[in-house]
Formats: structure tokens, sequence, C-alpha cells
């Protein structure tokens, strides 16, 4: 029993992207239920024929309960969440393979809906009723020991795991700097995009340092909106709007003593100065039959532009600690590179919608309908997190194997 | 020259368990102690409810010097929320204890040039006290 390419995603859509707190009046169930009518829409199909959600980090911005109840799902057959948050991202659409490979669902819906008018990421591990923190969790007794550090963010302690790669491997901030303003090339031929002005490197070496050695253009955009993907049985799929992107391999997890990550900072000393994703790599890879070589385009969750070398490290695109140079060669430049990376413009230049803009984008370089369109793209990675257990993958191809 | 402070006391909250109370209660005292497994020895932090590799529960207490050595750490420029306005720059690390399997421990650096941090280099712990019966560890350079 494998799910590879059991089943396909058939239907993607979004509301418009905002700069956060842009979005307002509308609800984050709102933009959750548009999000879900504009990628029915586009596969073709209709709120009749859901009958599962399978969601990461709280994504319907409540309950599926209510989320049913408002938007006349018929039945509810299968909903789920993976645990974790921005890791699941990627893998929430495994998850909705694996309920119609088990045959518990038919048309699963998977969606992301955000809304940093309330809930800003940047300060999520702060004490809570902190001014400027409205997102911050409630001290813990495992937080005891990082936060009196100071360690109050994600982007600060993402910055701690990039020192130790730097220090291990020689990467520098001018790798860094390829990943932001590569990624910006990008998003600036796409409308959606919301970071749209040329960058170049004297911009990125004068912006103003958060936490070394990251500075603002290393960070993630704040932002408001919602992506849906819709996603059924192989066979059904062949029979809608659009060519269908097969599920070629999906895989979420980790390795137990990663944990926490970030938030803990005991991680194995062999892979301290990793995206932690090297186990859910290996698994993606058996299910998919194939490697790094086979991949035509890579979306790679950039909430921080240092995980998207450490990253293509660990999926095998470049040897471990051979990212930045990787990077500095061009190698991840759309056109001209061995591995496009983020031709959408990522989280750190088009919008961030906590990773589900990289499983559109994926969808859209299989049809062959990307804006920028990697030629004769036959199988694209999405990767979520990096993050605590769970992150995941997802191998979307074109064709099926057999 | 850039002296590196401290994050504001006000942000700091301990909110011990069973398992990290002894730890809290210890550094009250100015004592480090790392919580050892009494079947297969391994230490572990934070303190936890099971060995991660024995899965057993009973644990010793065991003092350590806190001399370590920087393992990974951060300054932090930029203050994420008003309050810190005051307290940038910081620097967070990560700080390897020897004698504990590869323990770390997380502190802010102090008694140092922001400019001077760097992975691997010596450092003794300083508790710094951030109101009555709470005190957290801290780290400057070794003597």
């Amino acid at each position: 029993m494998t799910l590879r390419d059991k089943a396909a995603v058939v239907g993607v859509g979004s509301t418009p992207y905002y700069k956060r707190g842009r979005s307002l009046p509308q609800t984050p169930f709102e933009l959750a239920g548009k999000a879900m009518l504009a990628a029915l829409d586009d596969a073709g199909l209709a709120v009749d024929d859901v009958d599962g959600l399978a969601l990461y980090s709280f994504g319907l911005g409540g309950d599926t309960s209510l989320f049913a109840q408002v938007m006349g799902i018929p039945e509810v057959r299968f909903t789920a969440m993976l645990t974790g948050g921005g890791g699941g991202a990627a893998g929430s659409v495994g998850l909705a393979a694996a309920a119609i490979a088990s045959g518990m669902a038919t048309c699963v819906v998977s969606l992301m809906s955000l809304q940093q008018a309330v809930s800003r990421f940047g300060a999520s591990f702060a004490p809570k009723r902190v001014a400027g923190a409205q997102y911050a969790a409630p001290p813990t007794p495992e937080g005891n020991f990082i936060q009196p550090a100071g360690l109050m963010g994600p982007g600060q302690m993402f910055a701690v795991l990039t020192q130790r790669h730097m220090h291990l491997y020689g990467t520098k901030r001018e790798h860094l700097a390829e990943v932001v303003i590569s990624t910006r090339e990008n998003a600036r031929r796409r409308e959606t995009s919301i970071m749209r002005d040329e960058l170049t490197l004297d911009d990125y070496f004068a912006a103003r340092m958060i936490a070394e050695p990251l500075c603002l253009f290393d960070f993630c955009l704040e932002c408001d909106g919602a992506v849906a993907v819709i996603t059924v049985g192989a066979d059904r799929a062949r029979d809608l709007r659009h060519p269908p992107a097969y599920v070629r391999a999906t895989a979420h997890g980790g390795h137990g003593r990663w944990g926490q990550a970030i938030t803990w900072m005991g991680m194995p000393d062999d892979e301290f100065a990793s995206s932690g994703h090297r186990p859910v790599a290996q698994r993606l890879w058996e299910m998919a039959g194939s490697g790094p070589e086979a991949v035509d385009v890579a979306l790679l969750y950039d909430h921080f532009s240092p995980m998207v070398i450490l990253q293509l490290e660990d999926y095998g695109f470049c040897p471990v600690g051979e990212g930045g140079p990787f990077v500095a060669d061009g190698n991840i430049r759309w056109k001209t590179g061995s591995i496009p990376v983020n031709t959408h413009g990522g989280n750190l230049s088009e919008a961030y919608i906590i990773g589900m803009t990289h499983v559109r984008e994926a969808v859209e370089q299989i049809r062959g309908t990307a804006v920028n369109q990697v030629d004769d793209a036959a199988v694209a990675l999405v990767t979520g997190g990096p993050a605590s257990i769970p992150v995941s993958s997802l191998l979307l191809a074109r064709e099926p194997v057999s | 020259m850039t002296t590196a402070q401290l994050p504001p006391a006000e942000l700091i909250r301990l909110v011990p368990d069973v398992f990290t109370k002894p730890f809290w209660d210890a550094a009250a005292e100015h004592r480090l102690v790392i919580p050892r497994c009494t079947t297969c020895e391994t230490f572990r932090l934070p303190p936890s409810a099971f060995c991660w590799r024995c899965r057993a529960q009973e644990v010793d207490w065991v003092e350590h010097d806190g001399r370590g050595t920087v393992y990974a750490f951060t300054v932090v420029h930029h203050p994420i929320l008003p309050d810190l306005a005051d307290s940038v720059p910081y620097v967070p690390a990560v700080v390897e204890l020897p004698g504990t399997g590869g323990c770390r421990l997380v502190g802010a650096l102090q008694g140092i040039d922001v400019e001077d941090a760097r992975i691997g280099m010596d450092v003794e712990l300083v508790w710094r006290d951030v109101r009555d019966g709470e005190t957290v560890p801290t780290f400057r350079p070794a003597s």
C-alpha cells in the first residue's frame, strides 16, 4: 500500500493577498469560505461534492463544525488536522490524499485562512498580555528554558540556527541575499505579489538588522488572506476541468528528538543546523521512487531566507553544508537555474499565507499556467515548515508513474 | 563598542511544574542542578517526566559549575515588542554544558561587547535575580 498517485489536486483558489490588517472587515472564517468556493469553482465542483477537510495549524479560522454548518456541506465524512503549525502546510494535502486512498472521503478541502491584524506571529513566544504580542502564548514550564534569554520570536530563534550553519559551513549573508533577491525577482512579475519593487544587494545590506544574521528582508511578510485546494481520487480527477496534479508522494513528521526544535534548542548535534526535514525527505523520495533529480521546480517554505538553503541541503539538491555556494552559483533562479525555487515569490515577497501559496504555485506549474512557468514542469516539490514536528512535504506530478 | 544588555525582567515569569521546580528552586539559591536519569545516567534539559533514552522517571539532581561553551547565539537588534525598546541589543545564547552528554542551557550573554560574541567561546553562568524567588541563568565570558 502506498499513496503514490492515488489522488490528485484538482482545484486551487484564493482570496486576494493583503498586507496585515487590510482584509478587514472580512473575518478569517469568511476568507476561508471565499477561498474554498474559488477552489471548487476552479475544479468545476460544488460544495455538495465536499465531504472532507484535511487541515493544519487551525487553518479554517474556526472549527469544522461551524464551517460545515455555515457553508452547507451536506455530510462531513473526514475532518482532521495535522498537529503543529506551518510545518504541516504541504502535509495537509497529503492528509487529504490519505483520507481519499483509505476510502473515508472522496473530495477533500485543505485550507489556510490567515488574518494577522489580530495575530502577529513575529512575537509569538513573548509573554501574553504584553502590548504588541496579541498572539503570544502563556509561559510554560518548557518555555521557561528559552524565553528568559530573550528569545520571543521565531525569527530570533531561526537566527540562532543560521549562526550555527554559518559557523560550521562558512555560509554568508551574501548567500541569504541571493535567496531574498531571486525570490523578489520572481515576485516582481506577478500581480498577486505584495512586494514588487526591485531589491538590490545594496538595498539588502542597507536594511535594518533584526536578529543577527537576519535583516528585515530575510523575514517573510505579514499578511491576510486565504488559499484552498481541492483533492479527489485519481480516477475522478481525470474527468474534471483542469489536468490533475497527482500526489506522487507525501510525508510528514520528523525525528522525535527534533521535537520542539527552535523552542527548545536541544536538537541532536548532527542536525541542529538543518531544517529538520531530512527524515521526511527520505520518506518522500522512497514513496516517489525518485529523488531530487526528478524535480523541476521547488516551492520551499520560506518564512526566513536561510531555511531555503537548509532545505535545499536536506532534500539533496546539494550536499549538506554547500547550500550557500549552491544558491550563490545561480542554481535557484527561474529560467537559468538548475532547480528554480519559489517561482511565485514565496512567503518572502509574494504573500505569507503560512505556506499554502506554495501548494497553489505547484499546481499552477504542473498545469503549465504559472506566471513564471518552468518549461515542461512535470514534478513540483512543496514543503511546509521548517518548524517543530511535524514538518512535511508533497510531490505533485503531471503524469502518474504507471 | 556596544555592550550587550539583558531582556527586561518584567517579561520573565517562571511557571515551574513538578518536574522543573527543583531546577528553579536551586536556581533561586544560585545553584545549577541538572537532572540525571538514575537508571541510564542520561542527563536531560529541560527537566521532564521521562528519560528520553530509557523512559525511566527517577532522577538525581547533579550540581554543575555552570561553565560551558557557546554553541550558537544571535544578537537581537530590533525590539519585536515595545517593552524591549530599551533592552536592545541583547544576545541570547545556547550554551553547551560539558560533562552532561551535550545538554544545552539557554541564557543571555552579559558583560560583553556584542561584536565579540562567538560560537565556541568559553562562558560561565551568572545568576540573574528577576524578582524574589525567581532567578534565571545568564552567561558572561569565562574568567
